[in-house]
């Protein structure tokens, strides 16, 4: 996984990594697991969710799922759809069970976790992307409805080595401090560009108002959007 | 959410006939049409709504805004609100609708959410949305949470004893002020229906909300010709300036002649259990001079009948205040 500058790996000392977050992938699938002096928060994570699935060791950080009843298997294996999707230029052969909404498809399908689920009922606007150009909440929509669509995710946006305009013009303004909303908030900024919006701070205000920022660096926000319209 | 299967078809004789075999196209339905998905999925994710199929009716060929041959605007049901609120046609001639969608959800919702979607969008009672209290609307018979319970964003005209749900769409609110018809599709055929025979008021079965029948689908929603020289205002009261559902509003389209008024619609919004016209409101003022007495005369008849709850008496006084300036909006528009 490319390391992003909004989103920086954290370093874990050591001492605090055995002591304090014992790796449980370790024990799982030894090959998987990460240098023991350097857990990033999102490896961390992915392994605790794959030795849940695989039950093989009692996981330290997790309790033990209970063995899924095998009707309850077969009907969502019964249940599937094949579909192609189109992400970020990519197609993708997915078979998924039609409850999947998008988000999840991109996040734990496609390993695309930088859309964000933040409400899952589209109130916050971090599951933001687009669909053939225009900003949607990825949260409320199912997966198997977008096999004809273009879909871009921030990943498609930019990446480290080329930031999009925003991208960089919202690491210049600081206009993030958890950053969990960030790429939504940066989606959303993206498509202001091409949308139909007046030139003042409380337009662009007004054009963002279906991304919730809890940490309030709004107005960090807005000077970000400013300034990469104002210079393109 | 339960599982459910999935279909797309490409014809609405197809998507009809998937429907029809449902027992109702209400509340329970067991088929459930998806276009935009912003009310449908939320509800299923907090499995209020648990329909066994679903019909994903975005193949259709019902997205087009075009003229009608009698000189109004045919508006597919397919149609975004986004692409509604920013359509030309729309922007010059029913200023009133587009303000009302620009005022609802989010950019990002808009650019889902579609016409006949908005029609259908379900209430925000609180109640409603959660499976573990009573609510008649979702369970008939098991009660109502909300007649003593929060109910301040909640209805005070057309309400019964059995359910007080606020109808949230701010869209529906200008349809209705523009007298807007609504066209359907069944299995025994095609129907046209006016948007004030459309919606039903709660009653003893708050579970029907509108008349449509197992099946049916919505395919478009036309608006009469513009009357040249109407002016129109959508005024929104709510709790902060974006992104919340309405308090109290009010859709007026007016034309006045010789200093009086000569046609006028009132529709209100927040306050009913359906889109709410306010017939009331209107002979208060057809032939009237636009002026204040006769617009706080209008709004106290528009307001007469209302009932509030134990939270929201509140709305009375703020529906009659928007009333009187949206009103007086719609005298300078000019």
């Amino acid at each position: 996984m490319a390391k992003h500058p909004t989103d920086p790996e954290i370093e874990v000392p050591s001492a605090v990594d055995l002591e304090s977050y014992p790796d449980p992938a370790s024990a799982a699938s030894p090959s998987e697991a990460p240098p023991a002096n350097r857990v990033s928060r999102r490896s961390f994570l992915s392994h605790l969710g794959a030795v849940g699935l695989a039950a093989a060791a009692p996981p330290v950080l997790v309790a033990t799922p209970a063995p899924a009843p095998a009707v309850a298997e077969e009907s969502i294996t019964e249940g599937t759809i094949s579909l192609t999707l189109k992400v970020n230029g990519q197609s993708h052969a997915l078979r998924l069970d039609p409850r999947t909404t998008l988000l999840d498809c991109l996040r734990e399908n496609l390993a695309l976790p930088g859309t964000k689920k933040g409400c899952d009922h589209g109130q916050c606007g971090a599951c933001t992307v687009h669909i053939n150009d225009r900003r949607v909440n990825s949260c409320l929509s199912f997966a198997v409805m977008h096999s004809n669509d273009n879909i871009t995710t921030i990943e498609g946006i930019g990446q480290p080595d080329h930031l999009h305009p925003m991208q960089a013009a919202f690491i210049e303004h600081d206009g993030y401090q958890c950053g969990y909303c960030t790429s939504g908030q940066i989606m959303s900024a993206v498509a202001v560009l091409k949308e139909k919006v007046g030139p003042t701070d409380a337009d662009v205000k007004q054009a963002m108002y279906g991304n919730i920022c809890r940490c309030g660096a709004y107005s960090n926000i807005v000077a970000a959007v400013q300034q990469v319209r104002q210079s393109s | 959410m339960d599982s459910f299967t999935f279909t797309r078809p490409t014809t609405v004789d197809q998507a009809v006939q998937s429907a029809a075999k449902s027992a109702t196209a209400q509340q329970g339905a067991q088929v459930r049409f998806v276009a935009g998905g912003t009310t449908l999925i939320d509800l299923m994710k907090l499995n209020v709504e648990r329909p066994r199929e679903i019909v994903d009716i975005n193949g259709l060929p019902l997205e087009r805004i075009e003229s009608s041959p009698t000189g109004g605007l045919v508006i597919g049901a397919l149609a975004r609100n986004s692409d509604v609120a920013h359509h030309p046609t729309v922007l010059r001639d029913y200023p009133v609708l587009s303000q009302a969608l620009l005022s609802g959800a989010s950019p990002q919702l808009r650019n889902m959410a579609t016409t006949a979607g908005n029609l259908l969008q379900r209430t925000r009672c609180v109640y409603f949305r959660d499976t573990a209290h009573a609510c008649n609307k979702r369970e008939p018979g098991t009660g109502c949470s909300a007649i003593d319970g929060h109910n301040r964003m909640l209805a005070i005209l057309g309400t019964s004893k059995d359910c007080i749900a606020s109808n949230p769409s701010d869209q529906n609110v200008a349809l209705t002020a523009l007298e807007a018809t609504i066209q359907v599709q069944g299995s025994k055929g095609k129907r046209s229906i006016s948007i004030q025979d459309f919606y039903l008021v709660p009653g003893s079965t708050p579970n029907r909300e509108n008349v449509l029948e197992p099946g049916e689908i919505v395919t478009s929603v036309t608006l009469p010709p513009a009357m040249a020289g109407t002016n129109s205002t959508y005024l929104k009261l709510r709790d902060r300036a974006a992104y919340e559902f309405a308090l109290a509003s009010t859709a007026v389209v007016m034309k006045l002649s010789g200093g009086k008024i000569q046609h006028i619609r009132v529709a209100l919004g927040g306050v009913g259990t359906k889109p709410w016209r306010s017939f009331e409101a209107e002979e208060a003022l057809e032939g009237q001079a636009p002026d204040r007495a006769a617009f706080v005369k209008a709004a106290e008849a528009a307001l007469k009948d209302a009932q509030p709850a134990s939270e929201n008496a509140f709305k009375v006084e703020l529906s009659r205040r928007c009333i009187v300036r949206a009103l007086t909006m719609s005298t300078k528009s000019a």
